[in-house]
């Protein structure tokens, strides 16, 4: 689950993470008062949205416009907040319909001497959280891996000894922290770290973490996201979620117990398991079409599912044809079947579906199918299916 | 001869008293496995399926012999279960539960590797040695006895092989889902040294998707230390990045993850990948062949 920056941020502050002062506003007018309040020459406006990139991103319909800018007067924050709140911001990360601003952070501005990148993750390799910092501030962690990946130092530490001081000592020594300055690093550095534990965190991310010219390191920037899987002992967690910045579709999906995906393409796909769901968009994509969705059904699928499956796909109106590719194993292909025709009968099938079944049952299966007199097309095997779903497409 | 499991193999159910515990013990006993008992604490005394259940797995161990389980208890509760099966000194613990907290299984892993356990999963299909043992939720019919020894981040994909491998006349020694999360108990590696040391297995499936760096260490660990023939197939070429596909584990994060970057490390172990999933048998015929 991700969260907004001024969220995150508040967390930090109860961990003890030095954080600039800021001030939430929905309208220009409480973003003029903000600037007052914070009572400083200059300010940020930043635009909140779950996607990355918001500096460099543009508002929809007034490419001027930044989704952070500088300002230097009460007026200004109120102007700047005023083309931004309720307009959609383009970044390269939101795709070109670019994501609706509800609010907006007025945050005091500070003094930078340095900016420098911090993460935490689970590393695979060393089955850990590992915290990872770099002394490329403002860049994407990516670009310095790609060019610079010694640029990046990393440190890994157990989740309930936490950080140890002597980890964040050689982290300085690395990023030429210095003097007073480690001691603010080691508050900030544990405290993300405890952030990353308590909370059951995937991910925390400070770009640009910065130092300020009194030498105080502070997270200027903050991405937090948190496990999905361990919510439900996070309970508090829940009330942060904005429902507004997710897929209707994958909301609705996944309240129905079904995972989907939105993708840009033309075949609508239904799957059983994740990884067969996964080969059948690159089967498709071999093809010579893209898919327009992941959909993945699960080990058991009822009539119910089947059919909120196929009304999510066909409410995708880049679908020109929907294919079920199910392996049944535990699942009887019989009972996918039935499903298959009870869910035809219920919903508006408008595109060609072409239907793959594999499995327990499957001669049964296809009788059902045949039987019911219904439009449906029949594939054996993967390549025929993808052949006849992307021929039918067109 | 096979990996983990065979026809001696001693099996209990953690979780047996839920509705898909007891579903997959029947189907398991069905197989032929060898089910001598389950947990649920509290519900000791009581019988399903014809196995007695106990409340603890030190007691199932005591009584009933058994030195491998079957772990379906819920989420949050499947770092205790995997721990208690550790402390009874069960030797394979194979857990299927889906959607246990990253975080549990980073404090459980330690523990695992320090003891003689080993562990599969969590969020897999299951071990299965076929016409000997099953353990887990596969359709056993659909396995045959044979060479080939495959092993998987997947379910359904899985039996998608196995059904490819017979229909090409392929029988298996061992299929093996390693499971979809980020951190799971057995490494592709690990199997690999398994699969090279067992005399009944001639050749490999690796069936990868994208997300972590599993398949590259698998790719390099082939090149230096397997002599059998590997074939490979990843899942989620068309998948996009930052986008988590049905697995947990199964993202590109970070631009690292991605399909090509595997395929181009396979390839670069002489591993033969298939380049459709429509052709994983037919790729193993060919490593096979190409090995002789």
């Amino acid at each position: 689950m991700k969260i907004h920056e001024f969220q995150a941020k508040q967390i930090l502050r109860n961990e003890g993470v030095a954080v600039p002062q800021s001030i939430v506003a929905r309208s220009p007018e409480e973003a003029g008062a903000a600037f007052t309040t914070l009572g400083g020459a200059i300010a940020v406006v930043k635009a909140q949205i779950h996607a990355g990139g918001r500096g460099k991103g543009t508002i929809k319909d007034n490419s001027a416009q930044r989704g952070v800018q500088l300002v230097k007067s009460a007026k200004e924050a109120a102007e700047v907040a005023g083309r931004i709140l309720g307009k959609e911001l383009v970044t390269i990360q939101t795709g070109p319909d670019g994501k609706l601003v509800n609010q907006v952070l007025v945050e005091a501005g500070c003094e930078i001497a340095r900016e420098l990148y911090l993460g935490i993750v689970v590393d695979r390799s060393s089955h850990g959280p590992i915290l990872m910092v770099s002394s490329e501030g403002g860049v994407e962690i990516e670009k310095v891996a790609a060019e610079t990946p010694e640029k990046i130092f990393k440190e890994a530490f157990d989740p309930d000894l936490g950080l140890q001081s002597f980890q964040v000592r050689k982290l300085c020594k690395k990023l030429g922290i210095t003097g007073a300055s480690v001691a603010s690093a080691e508050r900030l550095m544990k405290g993300l770290c405890r952030v990353f534990v308590k909370y059951d965190c995937s991910m925390v991310e400070i770009n640009p973490l910065v130092v300020t010219k009194a030498g105080e390191l502070m997270a200027l920037d903050a991405k937090v996201t948190f496990d999905d899987n361990a919510l439900f002992r996070h309970k508090d967690l829940l009330e942060l979620r904005d429902l507004s910045e997710e897929e209707p579709s994958e909301v609705k999906a996944a309240e129905t117990g079904l995972s989907y995906v939105k993708l840009t393409g033309t075949i609508g796909c239904l799957v059983n398991g994740a990884g067969l769901a996964m080969s059948t968009l690159d089967i498709i994509q071999l093809h010579g079409a893209m898919p327009a969705n992941f959909l993945d059904v699960g080990g058991g699928a009822n009539v119910q599912q089947v059919t909120e499956a196929f009304r999510i796909i066909l409410a995708d109106k880049n679908v020109k044809a929907v294919l079920v590719n199910i392996f049944g194993g535990i699942m009887r292909c019989t009972t996918i079947a039935s499903a298959i025709i009870e869910a035809y009968k219920t919903v508006t099938f408008t595109v060609p579906l072409v239907v793959r079944l594999e499995g327990t049952e499957v001669a049964e299966a296809r009788k059902l199918l045949v039987d019911s007199k219904l439009n449906i097309i029949s594939a054996e095997g993967l390549t025929d299916a993808a052949k006849k779903v992307v021929a039918a497409a067109k | 001869m096979s990996i983990l499991i065979n026809k001696s193999t001693r099996v209990i159910c953690q979780g047996i008293t839920g509705k898909v515990g007891q579903f997959h013990t029947k189907g398991c006993k069905e197989y032929g496995t060898q089910m001598v008992g389950g947990v649920t604490p509290g519900k000791g005394g009581e019988t399903i399926e014809g196995v007695p259940v106990f409340d603890t797995v030190a007691e199932a161990v005591e009584k009933t012999g058994a030195n491998a389980t079957m772990i379906f208890v819920p989420p949050a509760f499947t770092a205790d279960a995997i721990l208690e099966a550790v402390d009874a000194g069960i030797q394979v613990i194979i857990a299927i539960t889906e959607g246990v907290p990253v975080l549990d299984m980073v404090r459980v892993y330690p523990r695992v590797k320090a003891s003689k356990s080993v562990l599969i999963g969590p969020n897999c299909p299951g071990v299965i040695t076929p016409e000997e043992c099953k353990i887990g939720i596969m359709p056993g019919y659909i396995h045959k006895k044979g060479p080939v020894g495959v092993m998987s981040r997947s379910g359904t994909l899985t039996y998608e092989a196995v059904w490819q491998l017979s229909n090409v006349g392929l029988g298996q020694s061992t299929c093996v889902g390693l499971g979809g999360d980020p951190i799971v108990g057995t490494s592709q590696i690990e199997l690999l040294k398994m699969y090279q040391d067992d005399p009944a297995t001639e050749a490999i499936m690796l069936i990868g998707e994208i997300g972590g760096t599993a398949e590259e260490e698998a790719a390099a660990y082939v090149k230096e230390h397997v002599t059998k023939p590997v074939a490979a197939f990843i899942a989620g070429q068309a998948a996009p990045p930052g986008k988590r596909m049905g697995h947990a584990g199964a993202i590109i994060s970070g631009g690292k993850g991605t399909a090509a970057e595997k395929i181009a490390a396979l390839r670069a172990a002489n591993i033969e990948v298939a380049e459709s999933p429509a052709d994983m048998g037919a790729a193993i015929v060919r490593a096979m062949k190409r090995s002789k």
